[in-house]
């Protein structure tokens, strides 16, 4: 489904992904894994689209399309979905009324007419039941006023809408407390299937509890360094990174 | 020759008024016009010398060349507004053919011609309140205005259906002098829309006075909507006075015009009164626009809201200059002003200043001014969810729009301005 080979991807002058190499097939589920600085985000970002950074180097196929040549709004189209480390506020647009004009908006692209209002709302309905989102907050703008727990909880109820192919899942879990975990992690588990494909991205091995990948990949300093099974995340939860990096440092 | 070698600015100006003939005028509307030819002789056109018009030229306004146009023709327009009452001039006439309106008791609503035959209010408050000794666009206003609207809400009435003034300037070069009267009595509410349309191709010249009076315990709204085209200019002054107990809300939307002034000045003249103060100006192409506001709190326990936002793209420029004096026996006056700018490209600028003078000492006052930029994150976070780059804009504006929006009484104007952030938004770039 996506295929990053050799990526390089520099901010402000300052190199943050040194050749990263990484390939998911569909119905597969892989995590990412790493220090804080490592560039975990980086790698989300730059798949999404975040044009303040710079790609010096590589190629991002996605679906047999150039990934990197696209805006982000073709990439949302194409099916790929980035749930935000930090979901933005947005005062005055209704959370509700802007997943709607998205959503006609990647129909209309498909060649499909717009989503009918019944339809819409029962799939709202349904989808926000899936992560125990409270209908009221589904008419409330964007994220403004949400708890920590709420605003994640809205990622994967976005994603549950758009039906993405690839989802790219931003440290998720940070700041949730157990029960707002398993709720985003029964959503995403909920929504998993044979055609799509995660890419889970934490610092945290508690989250790969619910959420089994398929494959673990440690970044350091902009690279994968190790690619293992589920066991490696509770290697790394039992400890640390250190290891990590000196084996990173003496290869 | 040589005398129309030495003819100044402001002469030349004035002549453009030498043929118009007043004298079927009501005796005090006379009384008043020789007054302000009075004061138009000892004004001048401001300067960028003079403070208070230090950000807008007028020089290109008064150099230009027009004509005061009584409309030969048929003005084609469809003006579907949804309202029983609706005054239409044209170049600042009253039109009769394009006007309906269906008085009900304790309302007259007329041109004011017809209200300076009928009524006594016009005799005792016309022109008490405008400043002609200080404006010399007021005071030209005064002394040349052709036509307008006057409404009168009689105590304790109370009307829902909005009161809509339409000025139609359906030429280019064309100057008109609309005036407006809206007395509320008593107790009384009332909505009015105060609309400007032009169908010149450029350099028309609105001057529109409007006297406004608030009564105890009344309440009024405006909504102003200036569409002018994009080679007119308009200097409008809204001279308001509120008693006590009494709610005033003006709506000021400035969707088109070369170069837009306004200055609105409310007196609260009562106790406990509310007052609020709303302004969009969503410019684009060379526009200037310049908002002057000035609330003087004169009594205790009284309230003014003030928000005015601006949205300015290509090499615009928007001006905010809010004044809130408080005097010192207006104490527990609770006074909140907020201008905010949206700057889109390099080549726009806004200037602000927000000033608060205060001389009671139990107040509570604030102000504040913003200029920023579309937020990227907010961008990048809704076309990630597939939104095109010119969507998501349009979803923010109208965002940053919606709490002066949500100001509005009146649903057709809200859906005008909702309409008119989305089409403008969506297409350009």
């Amino acid at each position: 489904m996506i295929k990053i080979e050799n990526l390089y991807a520099s901010i402000e002058g300052t190199e943050i992904l040194k050749g990263i190499n990484l390939e998911v097939k569909a119905g597969e589920v892989h995590a990412i894994m790493g220090p804080n600085g490592s560039g975990k985000s980086t790698l989300a970002s730059v798949l999404a689209g975040r044009d303040e950074y710079e790609i010096t180097e590589g190629s991002v196929d996605f679906l047999g399309e150039d990934l990197l040549d696209m805006e982000p709004e073709d990439r949302a189209r194409a099916g790929v979905f980035l749930a935000f480390q930090y979901p933005v506020e947005i005062p005055g647009v209704s959370n509700i009324n802007f997943l709607k004009t998205a959503i006609n908006e990647i129909r209309e692209k498909k060649g499909l007419d717009p989503m009918i209002a019944k339809e819409f709302l029962a799939q709202v309905k349904e989808k926000s039941k899936l992560v125990e989102l409270d209908g009221k907050l589904a008419n409330r703008s964007v994220n403004e006023g949400f708890s920590g727990g709420e605003k994640k909880r809205n990622e994967i109820f976005q994603m549950a809408m758009l039906e993405p192919k690839l989802s790219l899942l931003d440290e998720t879990d940070s700041g949730l407390d157990i029960d707002a975990l398993r709720i985003v992690a029964n959503g995403v588990n909920e929504l998993k299937s044979p055609e799509n494909a995660s890419i889970v991205i934490t610092h945290y091995q508690r989250l790969l509890d619910y959420i089994v990948p398929d494959f673990v990949h440690v970044l350091y300093n902009g690279k994968i360094v190790k690619t293992g099974t589920k066991e490696l995340a509770l290697e790394l939860e039992e400890k640390g990174y250190d290891w990590i990096k000196e084996e990173a440092v003496s290869a | 020759m040589n005398e129309t070698l030495t003819l100044s600015t402001k002469d030349k100006f004035l002549s453009h008024f030498e043929n118009l003939d007043f004298s079927f005028d009501a005796d005090f509307s006379k009384e008043n016009r020789d007054r302000a030819l009075g004061f138009i002789d000892s004004l001048e056109f401001p300067t960028s010398k003079t403070e208070y018009w230090k950000y807008t030229r007028v020089n290109k306004i008064v150099k230009g060349d027009y004509q005061v146009r009584f409309p030969e023709n048929e003005v084609e327009i469809d003006l579907s507004v949804p309202t029983k009452n609706c005054i239409v001039l044209v170049n600042g006439y009253y039109n009769e053919e394009l006007s309906w309106f269906d008085n009900q008791e304790g309302v007259v609503f007329s041109s004011l011609s017809a209200a300076k035959e009928n009524t006594s209010i016009l005799n005792d408050k016309f022109g008490t309140i405008a400043k002609d000794s200080q404006e010399i666009f007021t005071a030209i206003n005064t002394a040349y205005h052709q036509d307008g609207a006057f409404l009168h809400v009689a105590k304790n009435v109370k009307i829902e259906e909005s009161f809509y003034v339409i000025n139609i300037i359906d030429d280019s070069n064309v100057l008109s002098n609309p005036r407006n009267f809206f007395f509320v009595e008593q107790g009384a509410e009332a909505y009015v829309v105060l609309k400007t349309i032009s169908m010149s191709e450029g350099s028309s010249f609105t001057n529109m006075v409007s006297e406004v009076f608030v009564e105890s315990n009344a309440f009024l709204e405006i909504n102003k909507i200036q569409d002018d085209n994009g080679g007119d200019f308009q200097i409008a002054n809204e001279q308001v006075e509120q008693a006590s107990d009494s709610r005033f809300k003006i709506n000021t939307f400035i969707l088109n015009g070369a170069l837009v002034r306004n200055n609105l000045n409310i007196e609260l003249l009562g106790k406990n009164t509310e007052t609020w103060l709303n302004g969009l100006y969503p410019l684009q192409g060379k526009q200037h626009v310049d908002n002057h506001t000035y609330v003087l709190h004169r009594e205790p326990n009284c309230v003014s809201h003030e928000l005015y936002k601006g949205i300015l793209d290509d090499q615009s420029t928007g001006v905010f200059n809010g004044k809130v004096y408080v005097h010192r026996e207006a104490q527990k006056t609770n006074a909140y002003q907020s201008n905010a700018n949206m700057v889109l490209t390099d080549n726009a600028s806004a200037n602000s200043k927000p000033e608060l003078e205060i001389y009671a000492d139990d107040v509570k006052c604030s102000h504040g001014s913003v200029t920023g930029q579309l937020d990227e994150e907010a961008m990048f976070y809704l076309r990630s969810r597939g939104m095109s780059e010119k969507s998501s804009r349009a979803v923010l504006l109208n965002a940053f729009a919606s709490d002066v929006v949500e100001h509005i009484g009146v649903e057709a104007v809200r859906q005008e301005i909702d309409a008119f952030i989305d089409k403008n938004y969506q297409s350009i770039k």
